[in-house]
């Protein structure tokens, strides 16, 4: 599998390490245009930005191209923050794989299930990572921001943070930096009923990274991928300390709560199916987000 | 949007499945209509976004216009697990020799279409034996695939052919109108050999929408969930008392959890999506006041980027202008959360420093 630090971090000795560019785009958009400011000001180096019909201008002095295959070859960056609208989507993913992206991060929301699997078809032949869509992003906190996440929550530390949610991503991760867990990295894996990156693959990315101390997974109602991950580590004997959050347990069933792939049907997706494995696997379930602080310090032996 | 079984069965119709014939109605008058039109006998179904109809009365057979006069408004007037009726089925009854299930539905964990087909069928999914599950990339069925498939439930002759053409054409409705579940159940094989479907439900991707102005017609949406989606909201109306608001999705389900964990009981799921603005807090605000069963409001909105200030203003607006009257229990966490204290001071909104503690308030002062 393509190693996602090395594609955020760059290599050791090279001139762009802990500094590698990153595209955007839909760049000059409203929410393209603020959140390239928010990303710059955290110290992501974003070096073009891709608007059709826009090629030649700029913005916050980052050069403006029309495509972004003209932007790859500017830049050499393989690095793409995809801000358009959902319609949108599909038209701009397969560009930007086209042009040789290997990690595309996929910020809308509302775009369909069909257009996302398309665009996860080219990824796979092309070897090239998608997370999202519907993601607020990935941060390696102090060194690179990817997305729509604000900064205040994130901490540099040793644990990794992947969720299906963006807002309870914050939430839960700013407990845990109050609580002196810092992250080395948060991923968003998105609320969609299809993800470019799934829950257990974005464990997969971080299970081996050295220093890593514990893992949060934050899941909720919807599908199969908190079952899935909770397999895998089981399969894996995967030991380090672990905590999951479920949320949805008191939503009823068949209502699509909010996001896309938030829905119980039947049994599938239930809370009590993923409480469940996750406590067949050993791993505690908290209740609140404030609880998952003092759980994860619980399976380190530590008191928060 | 998940379709109800004569809107699935016109779809059904439209893509040449054949489905038993049949008349839907909203009123005794236009029912009867359609009787005189279908012929006796025949069954009146209860059409709404449920499943275990049977059981709960909602489907029964009917011989003549005396029974018609009796049956048809009472299925009519039920509810069955909180739903009411929003249409009646009336169907002519099949000669069943045997019942089957055939799906296609988008597989999450496997992110491709997948068919699952079994000789028992009439009951539901979780309950199907002998399932067969075959992944078909993005939903399409060749000939051969689903003659394949009808190899495997050990279908043969008519039944067989009937079967794989079925199946084709069930493919070609999912790819079509983007679905997330197309399903048959049961699938029966009549005296006469042939198959039609005796159930339908079709779910399709709401994202798709826009792409599919032909189902815009089978939308069924509230007045507050209408109004709700204009401003870019997700809404979902609950039977308790207690309003849920926040920004994100997983977010506000949390918040619902930590209510219900509390005794309390929400009204309604109000995500104002990932951001919070002045505006669309006010908005939300202005929404949950067209809510009659709602007396107090829960707000837990994690900030971020936007300043809590900001979100006071909006209480304080819908106060002045009649919006609201009823009191906010606030967790809002941001920037500025000290000034937006005491910008609500006077206020019938309470501004609290953890969910939990806005949850308990809620739950002792607006009742259970």
């Amino acid at each position: 599998m393509t190693d996602i630090f090395e594609i955020l971090k760059g290599r050791k000795g090279e001139s762009d390490h802990l500094k590698k560019g990153i595209i955007v785009q839909g760049m000059t958009g409203a929410y393209g245009s603020l959140h390239t400011r928010n990303m710059v000001s955290y110290g992501t180096n974003v070096v073009a930005g891709v608007t059709p019909g826009k090629g030649g201008q700029s913005f916050e002095g980052i050069p403006v191209y029309d495509t972004i295959k003209e932007a790859v070859e500017a830049t050499g960056s393989n690095i793409s923050a995809v801000f358009v609208p959902a319609k949108f989507f599909k038209g701009a993913a397969i560009d930007a794989l086209e042009a040789g992206i290997k990690l595309l991060v996929a910020i809308p929301e509302h775009v369909p299930v069909r257009d996302t699997m398309e665009v996860l078809e080219l990824a796979r032949q092309k070897g090239a990572i998608v997370i999202g869509p519907n993601t607020p992003g990935v941060i390696i906190p102090e060194i690179i921001k990817i997305g729509i996440m604000p900064p205040t929550p994130f901490k540099a530390g040793n644990v990794a943070v992947i969720s299906k949610s963006g807002t309870l991503l914050y939430e839960i991760s700013d407990a845990l930096s109050s609580a002196g867990f810092g992250q080395c990295i948060t991923i968003g894996v998105g609320g969609d009923p299809i993800n470019g990156t799934r829950l257990v693959d974005a464990f997969e990315m971080v299970r081996d990274l050295p220093g890593l101390e514990g893992l949060v997974v934050v899941g909720e109602i919807g599908g199969d991928a908190e079952e899935m991950l909770a397999q895998r580590i089981m399969d894996l004997g995967f030991s380090k300390p672990a905590v999951a959050y479920i949320a949805g347990r008191a939503a009823p069933k068949e209502k699509r709560m909010g996001h896309a792939g938030a829905i119980v049907m039947g049994t599938y997706g239930s809370a009590e199916s993923k409480v469940g494995m996750f406590n067949k696997a050993n791993i505690p379930v908290a209740k609140r987000p404030a609880e998952v602080p003092v759980l994860l310090a619980g399976k380190m032996g530590k008191s928060v | 949007m998940r379709l109800l079984e004569f809107q699935a069965k016109e779809l059904f119709r439209e893509y040449g499945i054949r489905v038993p014939p049949s008349r839907a109605s909203d009123s005794l008058e236009a029912g009867r209509r359609d009787a005189e039109i279908l012929g006796y006998p025949f069954v009146i179904k209860f059409q709404a976004p449920v499943g275990g109809r049977g059981k709960a009365g909602g489907i029964q057979r009917c011989s003549n216009s005396d029974e018609f006069e009796v049956r048809y408004p009472q299925v009519l007037n039920m509810t069955i697990k909180g739903e009411r009726a929003r249409a009646i089925l009336l169907e002519k009854m099949a000669d069943i020799r045997k019942e089957l299930y055939l799906s296609l539905f988008l597989n999450r964990s496997k992110r491709c279409y997948t068919i699952i087909a079994s000789a028992e069928g009439g009951v539901e999914i979780e309950s199907v034996k002998n399932q067969i599950i075959r992944e078909v990339g993005l939903g399409d069925v060749s000939l051969e695939t689903a003659a394949e498939v009808a190899g495997q439930m050990r279908l043969e002759g008519e039944a067989a052919e009937d079967l794989a053409d079925m199946l084709v054409r069930l493919s070609k409705l999912a790819v079509e109108k983007e679905v997330e579940l197309a399903e048959i159940n049961p699938l029966a094989i009549l005296q006469d050999g042939t198959l039609a479907a005796l159930d339908g439900k079709v779910i399709t991707d709401d994202n798709a929408n826009f792409r599919h102005p032909e189902l815009a017609k089978y939308r069924e949406e509230s007045e507050i969930e209408e109004k709700a989606e204009k401003s870019g909201f997700s809404l979902v109306e609950l039977d308790g008392n207690i309003a849920v608001v926040g920004n994100g999705a997983g977010l506000v389900m949390s918040t619902l959890d930590m209510l219900a964990d509390s005794g309390g009981k929400p009204a309604c799921f109000l995500d104002v999506g990932g951001g919070a603005t002045t505006e669309s807090v006010y908005e939300a605000l202005s929404l949950i006041s067209r809510m009659s069963s709602v007396t107090g409001i829960l707000v837990n909105l994690y900030g971020g980027i936007v300043k809590t200030t900001t979100v006071a203003s909006a209480f304080l607006k819908a106060y002045d202008d009649n919006t609201i009257d009823l009191p906010v229990y606030a967790r809002l966490k941001g920037a500025e959360s000290d000034k937006a204290r005491v910008m609500l001071a006077d206020s019938k909104t309470k501004m609290f420093n953890s969910v939990e503690d806005a949850i308990s308030a809620a739950v002792t002062e607006s009742g259970r």
